[in-house]
């Protein structure tokens, strides 16, 4: 069976960790290196990075940053920020990223995510979409930090990209970011149900109950989040344990004993086991 | 100490294979020089990319020759992971039909999905182990992270093979002879994926001992 995927989402401001809020608030965590060999060791499935400055201040992505992370990272890496051509895509391939992720270069030139897939295969191509809530209930794609609205609307521009070959979509809501009140979950299944590419559900994750959430009602392949990792011991192991216990399928690791923690309604932690570190060798 | 040569042929993720095999204290170079190929003792070719452009890299590079004279000459030992995986095998349907190395038997079509799965098929999936090989020995855990929307299905004659199931079954892993294979990434597959690369250094090692 194919396992549900939960993916920290690091985000990169200025080459630190941020903690975001409505994507105008940023809070320093620290080093990417650091975050990454954390997050190694704490049963994620893949690693997210996104350098939210690169684009904005026309900065091409960090490829020495990237290279230097990469290297003892033994899981995906999905970059994002500042890939703009073909050859931005390549070169951030080969300082160690697995995928690329492309977000304002895409909106304005669909026709990159089909030049990217071909010269990279489509498994390697996701496109990134920041969406927003109208006044109507409907939902829009906006740029620049959720600055600046493009009028297109996510599920078609989802189905679109996924025809011009993106492999993935990370869907991230802007309303919902460091808010903490869960996922912002119509647009997630709505966009989910249109495509056939795996949507990866981010923006709002306050407790673990929310990564629930956006598999069995968002219908997402893969739940991301950012900041509830950042200050708790263990989080991503504790977010796999809850996500077992509501039946969903995780990947397991045999030193991590997931049955022996205990939660509340909201998926806190009332009762954690000893980890024993001796998993990663 | 065996020298293991990572073949660059253009678009693939050659820094992660090299980064996972420098972690296991491996003598590794990144190279499509002739001359490396040769005197290696075992090679690897990875892959990240659609199979058209990776045989039309390798062509162009001149190594289809020096690649088939190392493997099926010389016998050296070689692991294709993914793309490079499948460029062993006869042929593939991605984006037309293409001609691969055909080394092994088999040819790579579409994963044959029912409408709810969705392709690429990506993420962590669990292997079945048919018949034993060194590859796969003493691994911690059967999750391998994989990402593609085409393999091998059928089993070809005189390999030893791993299945995996996405909609029907597929190939995970191959071992025919100095011929080894995985679909699935082991550079990016945590300690279970490491340990695989670890088996094969240690095969390569008594292969040659």
């Amino acid at each position: 069976m194919l396992k549900k995927r939960l993916i920290p989402c690091l985000v990169l401001r200025n080459d630190i960790i941020v903690q975001s809020i409505g994507f105008k608030q940023y809070l320093p965590i620290g080093k990417a290196e650091i975050a990454i060999e954390f997050f190694m060791n704490w049963d994620v499935d893949e690693i997210i990075l996104v350098d939210i400055t690169a684009t904005a201040s026309g900065k091409k992505p960090n490829l020495e940053l990237i290279n230097h992370i990469s290297k003892k990272c033994f899981l995906p890496l999905s970059v994002g920020g500042g890939i703009q051509s073909v050859e931005d895509a390549k070169n951030v391939i080969s300082a160690g990223a697995d995928k690329i992720i492309i977000n304002t270069a895409a909106i304005h030139h669909p026709e990159l995510l089909q030049s990217c897939a071909s010269a990279l295969g489509s498994q390697a191509v996701v496109l990134s979409m920041d969406v927003k809530k109208k006044i109507n209930g409907q939902f829009e794609i906006y740029l620049n930090s959720g600055k600046q609205g493009t009028g297109l609307d996510p599920v078609d521009f989802a189905a679109k990209a996924s025809r011009m070959g993106a492999g993935e979509i990370f869907l991230n809501s802007i309303d919902r970011d460091g808010m903490k009140n869960g996922y912002e979950i119509d647009v997630i299944k709505a966009v989910s149900d249109a495509v056939r590419i795996p949507v990866i559900a981010c923006g709002g994750v306050g407790t673990m109950q929310h990564f629930v959430d956006g598999i069995l009602k968002g219908n997402a392949s893969a739940v991301s989040a950012a900041n509830i990792f950042q200050h708790m011991e263990q989080s991503t192991i504790v977010a796999k344990a809850f996500m077992k216990k509501k039946g969903i399928d995780v990947r397991l690791i045999s030193k991590a004993n997931y049955d022996d923690f205990e939660f509340d309604e909201l998926g806190r932690v009332l009762k954690s086991p000893r980890i024993k570190k001796t998993w990663w060798y | 100490m065996s020298q293991f040569i990572i073949i660059d042929y253009s678009v693939s993720n050659l820094s992660s294979v090299k980064n996972a095999m420098v972690y296991l204290n491996c003598d590794v170079k990144i190279s499509n020089a002739i001359k490396d190929i040769e005197q290696a003792s075992a090679l690897i070719l990875p892959g990240v990319g659609a199979f058209g452009e990776g045989m039309s890299n390798l062509r162009n590079l001149e190594l289809i020759d020096v690649l088939n004279k190392a493997v099926l000459k010389d016998k050296k030992p070689i692991l294709g992971i993914c793309l490079g995986f499948q460029l062993f095998a006869r042929s593939s349907s991605e984006m037309g039909l293409n001609k691969g190395l055909g080394w092994i038997d088999a040819d790579v079509t579409e994963l044959k999905v029912t409408n709810d799965l969705r392709l690429p098929h990506i993420g962590w999936n669990t292997i079945s182990v048919v018949d034993d090989s060194p590859l796969l020995k003493d691994i911690p855990d059967p999750n391998f992270y994989f990402v593609h929307s085409f393999a091998m299905h059928d089993r070809p004659e005189n390999t030893k093979v791993s299945t995996c199931r996405y909609g029907s079954d597929f190939i995970a892993t191959i071992h025919k002879e100095n011929i080894l294979g995985t679909q699935f990434h082991p550079e990016k597959s945590h300690a279970s994926g490491l340990t695989v690369l670890r088996n094969f250094i240690r095969f390569v090692e008594e292969y040659h001992a």
